[in-house]
């Protein structure tokens, strides 16, 4: 569905991503895994089309979206949750689930996945009308996420969702990613908290200052001694 | 009523007449901020624009005052966004500083290319709506005063309205507050920018087209001393904060009038900068702004 050949993503003088290649099949979950600085959210904000790759390709289902305005590649069908969850704070709730449609018109629909919205995370409706900024950050990250699928994205890239979230919550959180999943969004997850990622992804790669370090299946990447050393803890 | 209070509820009515007007300026300079984080020294050189624009509307094709409005209006917006597409938008990615003096560079073009196309005379603006003096209480109050005020608020309103019940406002809201999110929204951003340069122009030339009648002289300088004060309002009320911008230009408006009618108009400019100098000691947030650091 997504294949990321050979970028080069670089800020300024700095080189951020030196030829990365990666590839999400249809349907999967695969997190893209490394530690702070690695690349990870450079690596998504390039697909979402915030940066652009001064060499490479990215298809998105045949088409090459590099470099293409980051509206044009929430229109294609992808959708991205920021490091941060970065909601509108100063808005309500409704209006950044609102803002997550902006590229739709269809009322109808977009009626129907806002309830669908409320359905997956039922503390939103409860606080519809509360200014986003006084979520708790549980909350804030629901919205984030809500927002995200309003678009009715078929990609759907979730930069460090279980960041600053209790225990309990990151396993609901990681619940709720396989739902999305399972109703048949493709996930590309980046993550440091390694073992939750690779417990329910079913691809994973490594990044290592902008550089693709390992890649394989989940499985074979939780059982891999390099990666249980660096991300596992032992 | 004593001469003191009459005195004083006069200048009130002055100064919320002329408030009103620098309210309009600097909800552009405001808006324009909120966006981008320029500003937009030009916008002032919009304001005579749009008073030129109505003009001619009135002189050379004899419109009415609502049609000459408008049509000042829906020109100084297209001026508006074309500047922004040329001189503003290249810039996107330079220092901050390099797009401010090529809002001064504009600014100075619109008034020195104002003057050669227009000439630096001063024009005698028509009288396009009936005159009519009320007394209440002992207090004047003239029919422009109160068109002033009517025309003014309206356009507020219907801002208001635009910021927050429309799609379009509420992407304009979305990218001042974070760019990069709004992109993720697929808010295409150039776009509702050229908006924002659309809106703020046109209160901008609705301002320049009430002074031209108010004060019955327009020139192609007109617009920097008014065009200073707005900026002044859009701080003091907090720069990016709409109700701020309305708040502030009614402050400034008032304690004009104040100056003029207390001690003497020649402190009244004073008096302005006056302003901003406090506020930068002592609030530099703004009456409505939050202190916070500015993002990165
Ligand atoms: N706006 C920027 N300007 C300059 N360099 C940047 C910028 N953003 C990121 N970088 C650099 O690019 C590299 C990759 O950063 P990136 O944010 O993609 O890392 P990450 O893997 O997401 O890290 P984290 O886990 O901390 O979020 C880092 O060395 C970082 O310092
Ligand atoms: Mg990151």
């Amino acid at each position: 569905m997504l294949k990321i050949e050979d970028i080069n993503v670089y800020y300024g003088a700095i080189h951020a991503l030196k030829g990365i290649s990666l590839e999400v099949p249809e349907g999967e979950i695969v997190t893209l895994i490394g530690a702070n600085g690695a690349g990870k959210s450079t690596t998504l904000r390039t697909i979402s089309g915030l940066l652009k790759p001064r060499t490479g390709t990215i298809t998105f289902e045949g088409k090459n979206i590099a470099g293409s305005p980051a509206q044009d590649i929430v229109k294609q069908g992808v959708s991205q949750v920021p490091e941060g969850r970065r909601i509108f704070a100063n808005m309500s709730v409704l209006e950044n689930l609102e803002l997550g449609a902006y590229i739709r018109s269809d009322s109808k629909g977009i009626a129907q996945d806002l309830e669908n919205v409320f359905q997956r995370f039922p503390r939103l409706r409860e606080r519809k009308s509360q200014v986003a900024g006084t979520l708790s950050g549980g909350e804030q990250q629901m919205l984030a996420m809500g927002r995200a699928l309003m678009s009715r994205p078929r990609l759907l890239l979730l930069d460090e969702p279980s960041m600053g979230l209790a225990p309990l919550l990151v396993k609901e959180i990681f619940a709720i990613i396989k739902e999305i999943n399972a109703s048949g969004t493709t996930i590309l997850l980046v993550e440091q908290n390694a073992n939750m990622a690779l417990s329910i992804a079913q691809k994973a790669y490594v990044l290592e200052t902008g550089r693709i370090t390992l890649s394989g299946t989940a499985k074979e990447l939780s059982e891999s001694e390099a990666v249980r050393k660096a991300y596992l803890g032992g | 009523m004593d001469s003191f209070l009459q005195q004083f509820y006069q200048q009130l009515v002055n100064g919320i007449s002329l408030g009103s007007i620098y309210a309009l300026i600097a909800l552009g300079y405001t808006m324009v901020y909120g966006i981008i984080r320029l500003i937009n020294f030009a916008h002032g050189d919009i304001y005579m624009l749009g008073a030129y624009v109505a003009f001619f509307a009135t002189t050379v094709f004899k419109l009415p005052f609502f049609p000459a409005l408008i049509a000042a209006m829906v020109v100084s917006a297209l001026v508006g966004v074309t500047i922004e597409r040329f001189a503003y938008r290249p810039l996107r990615n330079a220092p901050k500083i390099a797009v401010l003096i090529t809002a001064i560079g504009v600014s100075l073009f619109l008034e020195y290319g104002g003057m050669l196309a227009v000439s630096p005379q001063p024009r005698t603006f028509p009288a396009l709506l009936p005159t009519g003096i009320f007394h209440i209480g002992g207090v004047v109050i003239n029919s422009y005063q109160i068109i002033i005020l009517a025309v003014s608020l309206i356009l507020m309103a219907i801002l208001t309205y635009i910021v927050h019940r429309t799609k379009i406002g509420k992407a304009m809201r979305a990218v001042s507050f974070d760019n990069d999110a709004a992109r993720l929204m697929g808010i295409d951003v150039d776009r509702v920018i050229s908006f924002t340069f659309a809106i703020g122009s046109a209160l901008a030339a609705a301002a320049g087209v009430l002074v031209g009648i108010y004060y019955n002289s327009i020139d192609p300088l007109m617009g920097i001393m008014p065009g200073l004060k707005a900026f002044v309002a859009a701080v003091l009320g907090g720069i990016g904060i709409l109700p701020g911008a309305m708040l502030g230009g009614v402050i400034m408006g008032v304690v004009e009038a104040m100056v003029s009618g207390f001690i003497s108009s020649t402190f009244r400019d004073a008096a302005a900068f006056g302003i901003l100098i406090l506020i930068l000691l002592f609030r530099p947030s703004g009456l409505l702004g939050k202190n916070v650091r500015e993002k990165v």
